[in-house]
């Protein structure tokens, strides 16, 4: 892709809690809050941050499977419930698998690129405990090629990505790989215990790592993951606002407290088919390239990362993706410690989606909030340290096993910068 | 005769009831696998719910239906490669669906005790009454044609007089089921020398299909389980009568029930137990335990009046507990029953007096909820019994009473030959009571 016409920016992030087994106030045989309640929830935490829904032009809704854990289509008409003042305004709902939240923020970004919008609303949520996690694996089931969910696994996307791991062990190491899932298990739970929003914001486990090298068992599971190595059952949603210089500008938003979008990448593969190679997640690899290239940028200059880690396996190639690690020693990479909040390159700082949830079409806005939080200091205690020589920040969400991938480069935007500009243009 | 062969025709008697019911689901699944397995594809498995009441068949369908969802739901990757062949069925809940279906549609429901003529297999789950069990087995075994094996769930009369007395000539053996038999790990199982060979091996891999712990127990009446329950349940009762001198009764039932939960970190008080279990059936069963035990007194004046008068306890059909000792309300206790007013006494109204008449549980003793959890129980036992023991409060006094005298009662199932040792008295305790430890130990 070609670098953007025009400056765009994301702000006024929200996040609801993601709710689900591990928070207190979860109880399976109780009524909980609908797809309504949180997308209220999620809408009015950014209206209420950028003077309300008159400044907003257009809404964008990623989600993945309302119309089957809801029995609940057209969710861009919910918008208007979200605030009246949304009413006749376009709104749109995609889906993308768990990539949808990305695919709104990438609606968003080209509305505003198009001109046709200053400021969209993007919204990701899912609602899915409304069904037992055996039941949840048939509905997600749908992120992959419906010709093959006969010959998958019960739990369809465990059983996956326990074929990439198990590749994995094979190729490599065993041992090592599951050092790294259980570094990667630890890092997700510290995190999450920090953000109060978090699904395991409660977990009380002293020793995470021995808990996550307990023994997979086929029997009751997958062969090669056990269940810390996965995100779990969440519902919960997140907002965001993509917004052009004249966005910003009429809703009052100081460049102080927002994130430029410098670049992105948006790569899809054959749904159809199996992954070229079990241990390599080649889409992502691309969308990952793309978004590079198009910031021009490197790794090098990454301050903090939110990645796509469905499960623990999908985080250490994610990092391999992104050539922190060479192919086959991410496990390695992940175990020394470098992805940790104070590690080389810090990963999903609120605790990503196997610590803070993974509301499937909710998570592609969550991770563009985390970004937005990390780079703008507004991330309380998540805060980690951000070099300015390292300015930039990435989110890399991913639908399916690889099959869609939107990666997005952000950076706080530079007032300075913007000031310069404004003369210039005088 | 093999042992799919064997399973195909079997019989639950009693099915509607608590044990029955349970005894009839574990069975209803087993015999479903089996018909599922690729060698036993057009074999044609029939499983009887035989009961007297119409109405209790009606509520059993529902109750299997339910039980089975949730046990496919838990097995759902072994049962896509069972339905590997069926095109039809891709998602889980398809899969789960078609499993309930092969499942209920195994099981027929009668009131007509005839059914059982056609079964190789017969689990019998009435009454404790032994006149009554006998009379079944001795008609059905005179009208069946195939020599059927007779697998008796009774808690505590003796096999050897059931064989005796129905002329079953060694067709029978005692596989004593925990309430409730689909939760509960263990499995008494009391033979007899009479029995085939063939007809324990049976026994032994139709236990371990069902993952169920086995236990051998010798044929004497109560067997292990209801050995320690009987005495433990009396020791109780006995307690709350002593303690009735200085307190109303039942404040006394109170202080005990909450001495053996609390204190002792058991899942359930004492009196909560005989509740659950039922007054009646306790009764009955000491009464069946009481000829032969020579030299001891298997008896309550207390429990056979407040039968007498109605308070029984057991379970409603839904599962709900129905009042005994202790009123309930919505799964907790809420009263006692005062035999003076023949009425129930709010707790509320004197549970503050009767608290610190016991004195506070010691801190070291942790409730039977976190207690389980642990996987080295001794750290916490140690220094919770010590605490009991160096306690001044009557509480804890109380309770160590009561763990050696529940201690002596195992020991002595194993020097009477009941048990074949100590370790499968404490077997018993911990899989067929939940009980967090045995009670054969060295915390006191």
């Amino acid at each position: 892709m070609t670098k953007p016409s025009c400056k765009i920016y994301m702000t006024a992030g929200y996040n609801t809690i993601s709710l689900g087994t591990g928070r207190r106030e979860f109880n399976p045989r109780t009524e909980r809050p609908g797809l309504e309640h949180y997308m209220k929830e999620a809408g009015q935490g950014v209206l209420s941050q950028i003077g309300g829904a008159q400044n907003i032009d257009e809404s964008a809704v990623g989600n993945f499977m309302s119309a089957r854990f809801n029995k609940q289509a057209h969710l861009g008409a919910f918008m208007p419930m979200v605030d009246k003042g949304l009413r006749y305004k376009p709104s749109i709902s995609v889906e993308g698998a768990c990539a949808s939240g990305g695919l709104a923020l990438m609606t968003g970004i080209k509305s505003v690129l198009a001109g046709t919008a200053d400021s969209v609303l993007c919204i990701g949520v899912e609602v899915q405990n409304t069904v037992k996690a055996i039941y949840c694996a048939d509905i997600l089931a749908g992120a992959g090629w419906f010709s093959k969910r006969k010959t998958g696994h019960a739990y369809f996307f465990p059983g996956q990505f326990s074929d990439r791991a198990g590749a994995y062990y094979n190729e490599f190491s065993r041992e090592a790989a599951r050092k790294g899932f259980a570094r990667w298990f630890r890092n997700a739970i510290e995190n999450a215990r920090l953000c109060p929003t978090a699904q395991e914001h409660h977990n009380t486990v002293v020793d995470l790592e021995a808990l996550a090298l307990t023994e997979p068992n086929p029997r009751s599971f997958t062969d090669h993951l056990n269940v810390y190595d996965c995100s779990k059952v969440s519902d919960g949603a997140s907002g965001i606002a993509v917004m052009s210089e004249a966005g910003l500008k009429r809703a009052g938003i100081a460049y102080a407290d927002a994130v430029e979008v410098i670049g992105w990448g948006h790569a899809v593969d054959d749904i159809t088919e199996d992954p070229p190679q079990l241990t390599v997640l080649t889409t992502m690899r691309e969308a990952i390239r793309q978004a590079l290239g198009s910031a021009a940028i490197t790794i090098e200059q990454l301050a903090t990362i939110e990645l796509h880690d469905c499960f623990s396996i999908a985080g250490i190639l994610a990092v391999e993706a992104l050539g922190f690690a060479s192919h086959g020693k991410g496990a390695d990479f992940v175990a020394a410690g470098n992805t940790a909040r104070d590690g080389k390159i810090p990963i999903n700082t609120t605790g990503g989606l196997i610590g803070w949830g993974h509301p499937t079409g909710g998570t592609g806005v969550h991770m563009a909030v985390t970004i937005w939080e990390q780079l703008t200091g507004k991330a309380g205690p998540n805060q980690v340290t951000i070099d300015p020589s390292r300015p930039y920040g990435m989110t890399i969400n991913m639908g399916g096993d690889d099959k869609t991938v939107v990666a997005i480069v952000y950076k706080k935007a530079d007032w300075k910068a913007h000031k310069l500009l404004e003369k210039t243009l005088l | 005769m093999q042992y799919t062969t064997r399973i195909q025709k079997v019989s639950v008697l009693g099915a509607a009831g608590k044990m029955g019911s349970g005894i009839l689901l574990l069975t209803a699944i087993e015999m479903a696998d089996q018909m599922l397995m690729p060698g036993n594809k057009g074999k044609v498995f029939i499983l009887n719910a035989i009961d007297t009441s119409d109405e209790g068949l009606t509520g059993l369908l529902k109750y299997l239906r339910s039980q089975v969802l949730k046990a496919a739901e838990k097995k759902v990757v072994a049962l896509r490669r069972l339905y590997a062949d069926k095109a039809g069925l891709i998602e889980n809940s398809e899969i789960i669906d078609a499993y309930i279906l092969d499942v209920m549609s195994i099981v027929r429901t009668t009131t007509r005790v005839e059914a059982a003529y056609d079964s190789t297999l017969i689990f019998e789950a009435v009454s404790e009454n032994q006149a009554l069990k006998e009379k079944l087995f001795r008609q059905i075994n005179e009208h069946n044609k195939s020599e059927p094996w007779f697998f008796t769930n009774t808690s505590s009369v003796p096999i050897g007089g059931l064989n005796k007395n129905a002329l079953l000539e060694g067709r029978i053996l005692g596989f004593h089921f925990y309430n409730p038999p689909a939760v509960q790990k263990l499995v008494e199982l009391i033979t007899i020398a009479e029995n085939p060979t063939e007809m324990v091996e049976f026994a032994q891999k139709y236990a371990s299909n069902l993952r169920k712990t086995v236990v051998p127990s010798n044929d004497v009446a109560g067997f292990i389980g209801n050995g320690h329950f009987m005495r433990d349940a009396l020791f109780g009762i006995q307690e709350a009568e002593r303690l009735s001198d200085e307190m109303p009764l039942y404040e006394a039932i109170y202080c005990v029930d909450r001495v053996t939960r609390d204190f002792l970190s058991r899942p359930m008080g004492i009196f909560q137990l005989i509740d659950y279990v039922g007054l009646d059936v306790v009764q009955f069963i000491l009464r069946v335990m009481q000829p032969h035990m020579s030299g001891e007194k298997l008896h309550s004046s207390l429990l056979d009046e407040l039968v007498l008068n109605g308070v029984k306890g057991g379970q409603f059909s839904d599962g709900n507990q129905k009042d005994g000792f202790l009123k309930y309300s919505k799964g907790k206790t809420v009263g006692i029953f005062d035999k003076l007013s023949g009425s129930y006494i709010d707790i509320a109204t004197f549970s503050e007096t009767a608290d610190s008449w016991l004195g506070a549980v010691p801190a070291e003793v942790l409730p039977w909820k976190a207690l389980v959890k642990v996987v080295d129980k001794d750290i916490f036992l140690l220094p919770a019994f010590k605490a009991l023991q160096v306690s001044p409060d009557k509480g804890a006094g109380l309770a160590v009473a009561y763990a050696l005298n529940s201690r002596k009662t195992a020991l002595k199932l194993v020097s009477d030959g009941v048990a074949r040792n100590e370790q499968d008295v404490n077997t018993v305790l911990l899989t067929g009571f939940f009980h967090a430890y045995g009670p054969i130990n060295n915390y006191l």
